[in-house]
């Protein structure tokens, strides 16, 4: 693709967006109350009054779901022309002329007969319920309902609080009956587990015996319960209502998930979805949900640490991490690094990770290590993702324009419902209500499987022909699993698709990331196509766009096109391109580099060949850590480890997978004396006798405004104040970076054919053992132990069950395992997840190879 | 004797044989359909004015119109969930004459286009899934049912399909609903009516059992002969269940509009008049949701517009009959209990009023009733259905809510006394006790 | 108690071919689960689920809502006892009285021999009949207590012809294959055949 046509393409985009823009629109003319007003047309009727500042009472109405009327508290008095009767304003459309009285007499006495029917079997516990203070059926009591009862009869009982599943308790006795948690289930997380059961008077919401409602996203029921029947267990009890307080932020996920954070006397207690349109919709997964556990885990680092001997002593021969100063902690690093910049030159200096941290942060760190030290070797990836060079180079589609009606989705990655939460429920709606056409390229089935209209079972190492077979229409002599069927058709579709994107991440860790490039440059040759990244790492996409990756400057820039104009606004640039994590990891354990940096990262357990982490860590002089906890690679390799500061502590801004900026604000303090990772980067130039030039996060925010043209409209003010953030425009940037991965050859032949040989698949699972899922008591229980996952086919002929233990052997090494009978993974595919507990596939992997092929034997 | 069109079969106990039916004209109304176009079908039963038997009583030619042109596949759903207490017509003509229903869905389809036919029967019926099993299976052997029917382009599948115990799922979204394996739960129309948007989406007629079981004669005969018979808005026969305190309770088939509910409930040739010589104390016109009807009504002719311009309705055709030893209260209970049981539980004011409605009936009746109670009864009532009147303005999604209103509506004012006996003899104080133990 | 054993999944199967979608044969298949067992079974419930490609707590979400479906093992032999509003007029109450005296449980409840349980249940369409009752869905009319008496007493001693609870229909549907117009799918905009060519009118309005 040339620059030329990447430009076209951004023109097109602007044209798009102009044509959307919203022409004044005469809309549906309605009198509420005697004032007449304007609607939106096929606006509910509930909602165009709320958009006029007339609020109807509702309880079973959520404007994104199914409208169902069960609850019937927002009847008003509808005249449309054949008289006034009462209707529930949540299922009716606006119609011209339709005239409501939501306050007549006829309209209050429905209501509060509603209501006072609701409170007849509801408990009056409101003093002891997590809902008080923010419950709906509350408030509307307070301010419509009848005073007293006249219900002299006995309440409906049900057994108190039962656990529907690990993290949500429902109490049926206060349950409404409003059907929104139910209809949350099957409609939006597709997990219909939780449902009405029995009839009339006696109907309860249940799961299926010993069936939990075992879902990814139960927490969003409690979010969204009207009353207190469903309460979390991370937060039942912890506060009232009253007490909180609250701040707008963003989920630091890749998708930037639009938030509320509630603390109480400094403890964050509970983060709420916050319903952003272009965004997550209100949703959260309950990985992220819940994860405020960790920010307040006890195992939060408070005070800077260095080696030390038993005694608690600093020594830098020590086994220990000993408690120190901030002051002896910095200027040991400092030295640390002014000696190897001084001894080995800038590039003996390494950074791995950055992803944890905000835009600001990140800058700072890539100021710092390639504006001031001047060395390249800066990686926010741990080799798990796609170079950055490349993601940067890609046109970018917004989340909305992937999900547009009638688009067309190709999807490359691993599974969205395990790795990108809220991506996935709106992907999932996408198909289910928008008519998007879903062409799935996985090596196993994913949650999207069902709702794709053509699922593609492509094995590790194909996906590069596959790819160019559906591009050109012309199938190559390996097309693995698919059929020319399935080519054909999806060749058709993604050709005369009008509004293609091509969703990409990495499938399999154990397939090489050339495999996901070469699938890229194959649908970057359609006119128009443009990618939506599914880089899962938190703010990966900011580390990438502010230059935390070896060759790229701030602003998606490449460190060889740049020089000059960066030259002037930094100080210094790094003389050649850098080393990606990989090879950083190689340099230390050889003694290339001196002082690695881990920047909030975890080699030991992230990086695809722990032997070479471990390696690298013994290898390196000194090992200087930023983090909140202290991880394998610290516990084992960290000379000086800086406390960092925390989401909900620290402020900044964000950017999600597509480019989307937005403000993370601050709500409690951080613990002990941790602080922002931006600051730390500023105090270590300062010690080495060098200046950031920047003493506020705004500060940070503007200069990186001033010196990115991506970043250009994203100022600290523009950014505090856009209500649904700002899109880093990739048009803007003068010399976009080109991406070309050198051909690898065919992939490796594959190992003799016999019911003992799978292709090893390394996927990811939303709850496993890293370090935030693990601090957190509520969710570390829910990452299952490691087992490898075959297709009852393939299980069947090698005769194995649930359970039963297997030897997997590739040429590097061998682990054993309990195998998972999944008739979701394909045949000759053996999938193992990443970072569960007992059994660690990392090192059957040869990262030199495209793909690894594996026995399986039962022992 | 007034001419039979529905129960014309019902002396010949093997009617529900084929070769009966044959003999007895049975499919000749298909054969001669089958000669002429869908729209002169459609037309035939539109110039008819066959109303709907179900309850709503609407006219079956024009719901045929409203499916959209053009939309494929359509359905046809046949509602024979009987389950109306007191309603008693359905289930017979599903049992004595099932291939009649047949010849009539096959009318319908072929009219409408309907290709394939889902024939609802309430799970409670087994004889009548018996019968109407047997039938299908002769009539798929004999070439009425299946593919290309006599020998034509025409072809659909007649399923015979089971309820399990529901009375809403006589409602017809609800219907479709539980047709769909789903728990029977009215959906809210409009927007969309079945015609329109109905089973898996798409467009299709719910009929009536009864109102299947005319057409074979409206094609036969033609419209003209059909509306030669009735009244002016009411074409053609009814057939009503006449039960409770009667000499003589059966089903009777009658041209509308000609016939009294006097003449049905004490003519010889029908119910035969109150039981044992008492005297007639209240009625019920159209089934368990109608208001009631008294003396001053007997009168009036059988026929919609009449019964209802009198504030009823004449419903399912079911005519209750109570002398004048019945207990008001107990049978309003009686009513009450039903449509709280019944109810899907969707709408808050079905699912809590009418529950709450029956037990402070059975509260009063088991002798705790208070002072009170009485207005307390009319302002939940208020609460289902605002104005007590029917057709009801609704608080909710469908009528069976409003319906539990009917009986207290119909007798709360007229037998107060009887209410107040029960009030004043009972012992309240049981109930003050535990009013205060929930109040604590 | 079991999944759908080798008999039921033949059924099964046919009945599940004759619904344009799947879930629509719910109903009917526990029925048939209700017939194989006498009452339908987690088990059950949860093959069913398997077979439609549904949640077992959506099955659980359907079984529960009717009446006929019973969870829980019931008496072979299930007398309704109809209290209908017509049935009441003409001792409804009573003849329950009667039930619980001879039978000797509740109403709802089961004989200690597991042979019978009996219940009071809503209209069963037999109102001019009343009272009138049901044995596994098979009517008694005009029911006295010593009909009752009578009834009873034939249960226990065999000469009741009534199969057992759960087996709803003698005669089961069959649709011959060569006879079978097919399912109408719901994703097949085809006219019928024996509809007349559109209109040209009809045809044109691709606006
Ligand atoms: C609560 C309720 C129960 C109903 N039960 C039945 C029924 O058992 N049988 C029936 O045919 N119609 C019943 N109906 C009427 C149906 O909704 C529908 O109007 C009818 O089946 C349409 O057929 P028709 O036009 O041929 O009358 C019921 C309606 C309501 C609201
Ligand atoms: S009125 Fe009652 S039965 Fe009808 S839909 Fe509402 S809750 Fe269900
Ligand atoms: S909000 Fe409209 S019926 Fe519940």
């Amino acid at each position: 693709m040339s620059d030329a046509t990447e430009t076209t393409d951004e023109i097109e985009t602007d044209e798009v967006e102009e044509v959307e823009a919203p022409a004044p629109d005469p809309g549906v003319e309605i009198t509420v109350n005697g004032q007449s007003l304007h609607a939106t047309p096929g606006r509910m009727l509930i909602d165009a009054c709320e958009d006029a500042g007339v609020y109807i009472p509702r309880f079973c109405y959520h404007p994104r779901m199914t409208p169902v009327g069960m609850c019937r508290m927002c009847l008003v008095e509808v005249d449309t022309g054949r008289g006034p009767a009462l209707q529930p304003s949540c299922m009716l459309t606006v119609s011209p002329g339709m005239t409501v009285e939501t306050e007549s007499d006829a309209t209050k006495k429905a209501q509060d007969g509603v209501l006072e029917l609701l409170l007849i079997n509801h408990p009056l516990d409101c003093p002891v319920c997590d809902k008080g203070g923010e419950c709906p059926l509350q408030d509307q009591t307070m301010s419509y309902g009848p005073g007293e009862s006249r219900f002299v009869e006995e309440k409906r009982h049900f057994e108190k609080p039962i656990p529907i599943s690990e993290n949500v308790y429902l109490d049926r006795e206060r349950c409404i009956l409003c059907d929104r948690c139910t209809r949350f289930a099957k409609e939006v997380a597709g997990d219909p587990l939780i449902h009405f059961i029995e009839r009339g008077n006696n109907t309860e919401v249940n799961t299926f015996p010993d069936d939990p409602f075992a879902s990814h996203f139960s927490g969003n029921t409690v979010q969204i319960c009207p009353v207190g029947a469903l309460t979390a267990k991370p937060y039942r009890f912890k506060a009232r209502p009253w007490d909180l307080i609250e701040i707008e932020s963003t989920y630091p996920n890749a998708m930037g998930d639009r938030v509320t954070v509630q603390a109480s006397r400094n403890e964050i207690l509970r983060y709420q979805g916050v319903d952003s349109d272009a965004v997550n919709w209100g949703w959260l997964a309950d990985r992220d949900r819940f994860s405020f556990e960790a920010t307040m885990a006890n195992t939060r680092l408070g005070d800077p640490l260095v080696r030390g001997n038993a005694l608690g002593s600093p020594d830098p021969d020590g086994s220990e991490l000993v408690s120190t100063t901030w002051s002896a902690a910095l200027g040991q690093a400092a030295e640390a690094l002014a000696a190897a910049r001084a001894a080995g030159g800038p590039t003996s200096i390494g950074v791995i990770g950055g992803a944890r941290l905000t835009n600001e942060s990140q800058y700072a760190w890539a100021k710092l290590a390639k504006g001031i030290i001047g060395t390249d070797n800066v990686d926010a990836q741990l080799g798990d993702g796609i170079p950055a060079d490349v993601v940067a180079a890609m046109p970018r589609a917004t989340i909305d324009q992937a999900c547009a009606p009638g688009g067309t989705v190709v999807l490359i990655s691993g599974d969205p419902k395990e790795e990108l939460g809220t991506l996935y429920l709106r992907l999932r709606h996408a198909c289910e209500n928008d008519d998007v056409t879903l062409i799935e390229l996985t090596p196993n089935e994913t949650g999207l499987s069902r709702h794709a209209t053509q699922s593609m079972r492509v094995l590790p190492g194909e996906l590069g022909v596959v790819a160019d077979a559906i591009v050109s229409g012309q199938p190559g002599a390996d097309i693995g699993l698919s059929t020319n069927g399935d080519l054909a058709t999806a060749h058709a579709a993604v050709t005369a698709a009008e509004n293609l994107t091509v969703i990409v991440g990495r499938t399999s860790l154990a397939e090489h990331a050339a495999l996901t490039v070469e699938a890229i440059n194959a649908f970057a040759r359609i006119d128009g196509v443009r990618f939506l990244s599914a880089l899962r790492r938190g703010n990966v996409h900011g580390a990438i766009d502010l230059g935390l990756a070896p060759g790229l400057l701030p602003g998606r820039t490449a460190l060889a096109s740049a020089r000059n104009w960066f030259g002037d606004a930094w100080q210094t640039l790094p003389l050649d391109t850098g080393l990606d994590t990989a090879g950083m990891l190689q340099a230390a354990a050889t003694g290339r580099i001196d002082v690695l940096v881990l920047l909030g990262s975890d080699p030991l357990r992230d990086f695809a060949d722990p032997e070479l982490a471990r390696a690298a860590l013994a290898g390196a002089g000194t090992v200087i850590a930023v983090d909140c906890f202290i991880n394998d690679s610290i516990a084992v390799g960290a000379d000086i480890v800086l406390p960092a500061a925390a989401f909900g502590e620290t402020a900044g801004s964000h950017t999600n997978l597509e480019s989307r900026i937005t403000p993370i604000r601050p709500l409690v303090t951080p613990p002990g004396t941790a602080r922002a990772d931006w600051m730390i980067a500023a105090e270590l130039a300062f010690r080495m006798g060098e200046d950031l030039g920047f003493e506020s996060v705004e500060a940070i925010t503007d200069e990186i405004a001033s010196v990115s043209a991506l970043h250009g409209a994203a100022t600290a003010q523009a950014i505090d104040q856009a209500h649904d953030g700002i899109i880093a425009d990739g048009a803007a940037i003068a010399q976009a970076p080109q991406f070309v991965w050198t051909d690898l050859g065919a992939p490796e032949s594959a190992i003799p054919v016999d019911s003992y040989s799978y292709r090893l698949v390394i996927d990811r699972t939303m709850y496993d053992s890293g370090t935030q899922t693990a601090a957190c008591q509520s969710l570390a229980p829910l990452a299952a132990d490691g087992a490898v996952r075959l297709n009852p086919g393939d299980a069947g002929r090698l005769g194995v069950v649930d359970g039963v233990t297997v030897r997997i052997s590739s040429k590097r090494a061998s682990v054993e395992g309990p195998v998972i009978v999944d008739e979701r993974i394909s045949r000759g595919v053996a999938a193992i997840a990443h970072n569960h507990p007992g059994l660690d596939a990392r090192s059957l992997v040869d990262r030199e190879q495209t793909i690894t092929d594996v026995r399986v034997e039962t022992l | 004797m007034v001419e039979k069109i529905v129960t014309r079969r019902f002396d010949n106990l093997n009617a529900h044989e084929i070769a009966e039916y044959e003999a007895s004209g049975g499919y000749q109304a298909l054969r001669a359909m089958l000669t002429r176009t869908p729209a002169e079908i459609h037309d035939e039963v539109r110039n008819a004015s066959l109303l709907g038997r179900g309850g709503a009583g609407f006219p079956a030619g024009v719901k045929w119109g409203f499916c959209p042109p053009g939309v494929w596949p359509r359905y046809l759903v046949v509602n024979g969930d009987e389950s109306e207490p007191g309603t008693y017509k359905d289930r017979q003509l599903l049992e004595r004459d099932p291939h009649q229903i047949i010849e009539g869905c096959l009318i319908a389809c072929y009219a409408v286009g309907l290709t394939q036919c889902f024939l609802y029967i309430r799970g409670e019926m087994a004889h009548a899934q018996e019968r109407v099993a047997q039938a299908l299976n002769e009539a798929y052997a004999a070439g009425y049912v299946g593919k290309n029917i006599l020998g034509t382009d025409f072809s659909v599948d007649i399923v015979l399909h089971w309820g399990a115990g529901a009375y809403i799922v006589g409602e017809e979204t609800a219907l479709i609903e539980s047709l769909e394996g789903n728990r029977g739960m009215p959906r809210l129309k409009p927007p969309f009516f079945p015609a329109a948007v109905g089973l898996y989406g798409q467009p299709t007629i719910v009929n009536n059992v009864e109102t299947l079981a005319n057409l074979p004669w409206i094609i036969e005969r033609g419209a003209d002969d059909f509306t030669a018979m009735g009244a002016e808005n009411s074409k053609g026969t009814r057939v009503f269940a006449v039960s409770g305190h009667v000499n003589n309770p059966g089903v009777f088939e009658v041209e509308f509009g000609v016939t009294t509910f006097r003449d049905i409930i004490e003519g010889s040739d029908y119910a035969g008049g109150v039981r044992n010589g008492k005297k007639l104390k209240a009625f019920i016109p159209g089934g368990a949701s109608a208001i009631w009807f008294f003396e001053e009504h007997l009168d009036l002719p059988l026929e919609k517009v009449a019964v209802d311009q009198a504030g009823s309705m004449l419903g399912s055709g079911a005519i209750v009959v109570m002398d004048e030893d019945t207990d008001m209260v107990r049978a309003c209970h009686n009513i009450v209990r039903f449509f709280a049981r019944e109810s899907c539980g969707k709408c808050t004011p079905c699912r809590e009023g009418t529950t709450w409605l029956e037990r402070i009936l059975s509260r009063i009746i088991a002798g705790h009733g208070r002072p009170s109670d009485l207005s307390l009864l009319t302002e939940v009532c208020e609460n289902i259905s605002p104005g007590m009147a029917w057709p009801p303005r609704m608080t909710t999604i469908c009528p069976l809510g409003p319906s539990a209103v009917s009986p207290i509506a119909s007798v709360i004012d007229r037998y107060r006394n009887e209410f107040d006996s029960y009030i004043t003899l009972s012992d309240r104080s049981v109930i003050e006790v535990s009013a205060a133990g929930m109040n604590a | 108690m079991a999944r759908l054993n080798e008999t039921s999944m033949r059924i099964a199967n046919d009945i599940l071919g004759r619904y344009p979608v799947r879930k629509s044969a719910l109903i009917p298949l526990l029925h048939l689960a209700q017939e194989q067992d006498g009452w339908v079974s987690e088990e059950a419930m949860a093959h069913i689920a398997e077979l439609i490609g549904i949640t077992p707590a959506e099955v659980l979400g359907t079984c529960s809502f009717y009446e006929m479906f019973k969870r829980s093992p019931v008496g072979e032999y299930r007398i309704n006892i109809c209290h209908g509003i017509s049935c009441h007029l003409v001792g409804a109450e009573d003849l329950i009285e009667h039930a619980e005296h001879t039978l000797g449980v509740r109403a709802g409840s089961i004989t200690d021999d597991g042979k019978i349980s009996f219940e009071g249940v809503e209209c069963i369409a037999a109102c001019t009949e009343a009272p009138c009752l049901q044995v596994n869905y098979r009517y008694r009319n005009n029911v006295t207590t010593d009909d009752f008496d009578e009834l009873v007493e034939g249960i226990r001693n065999g000469s009741v012809a009534v199969p057992p609870h759960g087996t709803l229909a003698a005669t089961r549907q069959l649709i011959p294959e060569d006879k079978a117009a097919g399912n109408a799918m719901v994703d097949d905009p085809t006219p019928p055949a024996w509809w007349p060519a559109p209109q040209p009118e009809e045809g044109s309005a691709n606006g």
